[in-house]
């Protein structure tokens, strides 16, 4: 099968080419030779932190004098096109929660937690997690009940988070903590530190997925941070993040046309080989018609991607197109998931097959980073419908 | 030191070739390229030796405008300076290729001169050696280690061969072709790959370098091997035996 979204490689430029290219490389030589035994082990070395910061794959989209990689969006993408061919998007999602957890801090625009935080984050030497996510605040953040109160110079910190990616072996999270009462102007970040008393990781969550990635719930116990730790003014958290999701929600989306042009190439390259009444399954019409389809739909939600991530890359702030980009690939890469898995049949239901594991895997996109649901209410009111 | 080594762009292994209905190649559309991975082998030598001793590595590589491409990410990987002699595919055969760099290596007097030791395209493993016999230049191929000797006057080499390694000794200027056990080729970080954007390729013609362009290998056909047949399963070794002696013929 020719790749169907070779015609949109003419939109990439020879430095994304390059990287997507190394990223792959990577992804193959790296990752995809251990990808079973971490994703059943439901854990990668922290090792592999500083093996991709070394080979430059960690910090890409963020500044070069801060420790990153410089690029954009759009360089982002490359990596996360690449990173697919390790076979697991759990690994993807561990080494890329400081994808996450970095940018609210870089918008404190503190040079102290550049330097405590964001260097040695962006060089693989400390893990960093984002806890927004509670018990009984989800979708909706301004739900959001743990507290930080002021006392002296310090903060203490009380109350739990849930489902925090790279939340067990985090050297540091950036909570989401409410200081005031205001609903959404209330909020503030923190950066609570590992070894704080009364910071403790109260379960390693067993998932449908993104197994090799750990997820956490964290518990908070009147834990005390020193204001120094505060990023940004009291009550700057909600604006702060109302931005950096809109990167969060895009390399979801990334990660959605990835794992479906993955699927359908392991789908197509099956079809060919397996036989089935005498001939291989590509010879059945329904078949064909069912690859046809989904090659359709990738080359759609890639299209989507590259043209909205275009757009951002050049510093456009588009709310609305980035919702329904995410939503978009996550319904394209959950359906693909289906289909591939049919078309593999039992072979496709077996836990060493890559298959198996990205159709589990892609089951997440229409849920983290803000559910379709949300993604749908945030399209309605941006354009005003 | 300095150093010259090569890079080429090839059809990604990994990818499944289609012939051209005529036979007459391979079917270019659709189809992915890569750097030959013996060349990233090459290069990152030639790049940690440069480290260590100082001096300059100079990639070149022999190709249509597109090599441009994987010769950027040999200088993003590290490489001082690109030379990319222009030509076709269909145009070349290993001899001219090795002509033609022993040419380029005469202009540039490296002391060493390092390549892969055959690309996974057409797997041919002539180059390095062809080259190394018109220049006159002692050769270590299938290099496993290197270690420059003699106060960078020349080098040790660790061969890969059938039962084991050989070490050679070889004065400079010597050619080495690279194994896969040399090295773990680095990966080029994004802000070197933009500096390796802007990055100047020389390019040259084999008229330049005075190359004579007649071809030793003409290609009459490509064909795909056949198809592996189904194995068979044997009762016991009196089955194996009888088999092997009845219907294999082979003893
Ligand atoms: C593997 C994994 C990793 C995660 N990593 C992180 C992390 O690192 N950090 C972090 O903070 N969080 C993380 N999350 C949490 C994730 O962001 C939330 O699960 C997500 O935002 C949804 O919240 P919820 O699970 O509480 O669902 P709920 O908000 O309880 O929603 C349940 C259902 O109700 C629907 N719904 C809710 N409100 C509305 C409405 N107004 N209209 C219509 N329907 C509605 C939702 O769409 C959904 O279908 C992770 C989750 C998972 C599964």
């Amino acid at each position: 099968m020719k790749r169907p979204t070779a015609f949109l490689d003419v939109q990439l430029d020879a430095t994304e080419l390059a990287l997507r290219q190394n990223a792959r490389r990577f992804a193959e030589t790296v990752i995809a030779p251990n990808a079973h035994e971490w994703e059943e082990a439901e854990y990668f070395p922290d090792s592999l932190f500083r093996t991709a910061a070394k080979a430059g794959l960690l910090g890409v989209g963020f500044p070069e004098h801060l420790g990153g990689q410089g690029g954009t969006v759009m360089h982002q993408m490359m990596v996360t096109e690449g990173f697919i061919h390790g076979g697991t998007t759990g690994v993807m999602a561990g080494l890329g929660s400081l994808g996450i957890a970095l940018p609210p801090i870089l918008a404190g625009g503190s040079d102290d937690h550049v330097s405590r935080f964001i260097r040695p984050t962006l060089a693989g030497e400390t893990i960093a997690a984002l806890a927004i996510t509670e018990p009984g605040a989800g979708s909706d953040v301004a739900g959001v009940r743990t507290r930080a109160v002021k006392d002296g110079t310090d903060y203490r910190i009380s109350g739990s988070k849930l489902f925090i990616t790279s939340g067990c072996r985090a050297d540091f999270v950036t909570v989401l903590c409410r200081t005031s009462d205001d609903p959404h102007g209330g909020l503030t970040f923190f950066v609570v530190e590992k070894g704080m008393a009364g910071f403790s990781v109260s379960k390693h969550l067993q998932k449908t997925g993104w197994r090799a990635s750990d997820t956490a719930e964290l518990a908070f116990d009147e834990v005390r941070v020193p204001e120094r730790n505060r990023v940004g003014a009291p009550g700057s958290a909600f604006l702060t993040l109302m931005k950096t999701f809109q990167a969060e929600r895009l390399a979801l989306a990334a990660m959605g046309h990835a794992s479906a042009e993955f699927l359908l190439e392991a789908a197509a390259a099956y079809a060919r080989e397996r036989k089935a009444f005498g001939k291989v399954l590509t010879g059945h019409q329904v078949i064909r018609h069912r690859l046809a389809e989904m090659a359709t739909q990738v080359a759609a939600a890639k299209a989507m991607n590259y043209a909205v991530g275009r757009r951002v890359a050049l510093g456009d702030y588009l709310v609305a197109e980035v919702s329904m980009a995410k939503n978009f690939a996550s319904d394209v890469a959950t359906r693909i998931a289906y289909d591939a898995v049919q078309i593999l049949g039992g072979m496709g239901y077996m836990r060493e097959s890559a298959v198996e594991r990205i159709a589990r895997d892609v089951r997440l996109l229409p849920i983290g980073g803000g559910t379709t649901e949300i993604m749908n209410e945030i399209i309605g009111k941006t354009l005003g419908i | 030191m300095k150093i010259l080594v090569t890079t080429k762009r090839v059809t990604d292994p990994g990818t499944k070739i289609k012939l051209k209905a005529d036979g007459s190649g391979i079917a270019a559309d659709g189809v992915e390229f890569k750097p030959n991975p013996f060349c990233e082998n090459a290069i990152e030598a030639a790049i940690s030796l440069r480290d260590q001793h100082g001096g300059e590595v100079i990639v070149v590589s022999i190709g249509p405008d597109e090599a441009d491409q994987t010769i950027r990410s040999a200088v993003a990987m590290g490489c001082n300076r690109a030379i990319r002699i222009d030509g076709n595919d269909g145009g070349l055969d290993g001899d001219l290729v090795a002509r033609a760099l022993a040419k380029l290596a005469e202009s540039e007097q490296p002391d060493v001169f390092i390549l892969g030791k055959q690309a996974v395209d057409g797997d041919s493993n002539q180059v390095g050696q062809l080259m190394a016999e018109y220049l006159g230049w002692p050769q270590a191929t299938f290099a496993s280690a290197i270690t420059v000797t003699n106060g960078g006057k020349s080098a040790q080499v660790a061969r890969e061969v059938d039962g084991g390694i050989e070490t050679v000794e070889v004065d400079f200027p010597a050619v080495i072709t690279a194994d896969l056990r040399l090295n773990e080729p680095r990966f080029a970080s994004l802000p070197n790959i933009m500096k390796a954007k802007r990055t100047a390729i020389e390019v040259k013609t084999l008229a330049d370098l005075g190359v004579e362009t007649t071809l030793k290998v003409r290609t009459t056909r490509f064909e795909a091997p056949p198809g592996r047949q189904a194995g068979k399963k044997v009762a016991d070794v009196a089955d194996l035996v009888q088999k092997l002696r009845n219907e294999a013929k082979v003893l």
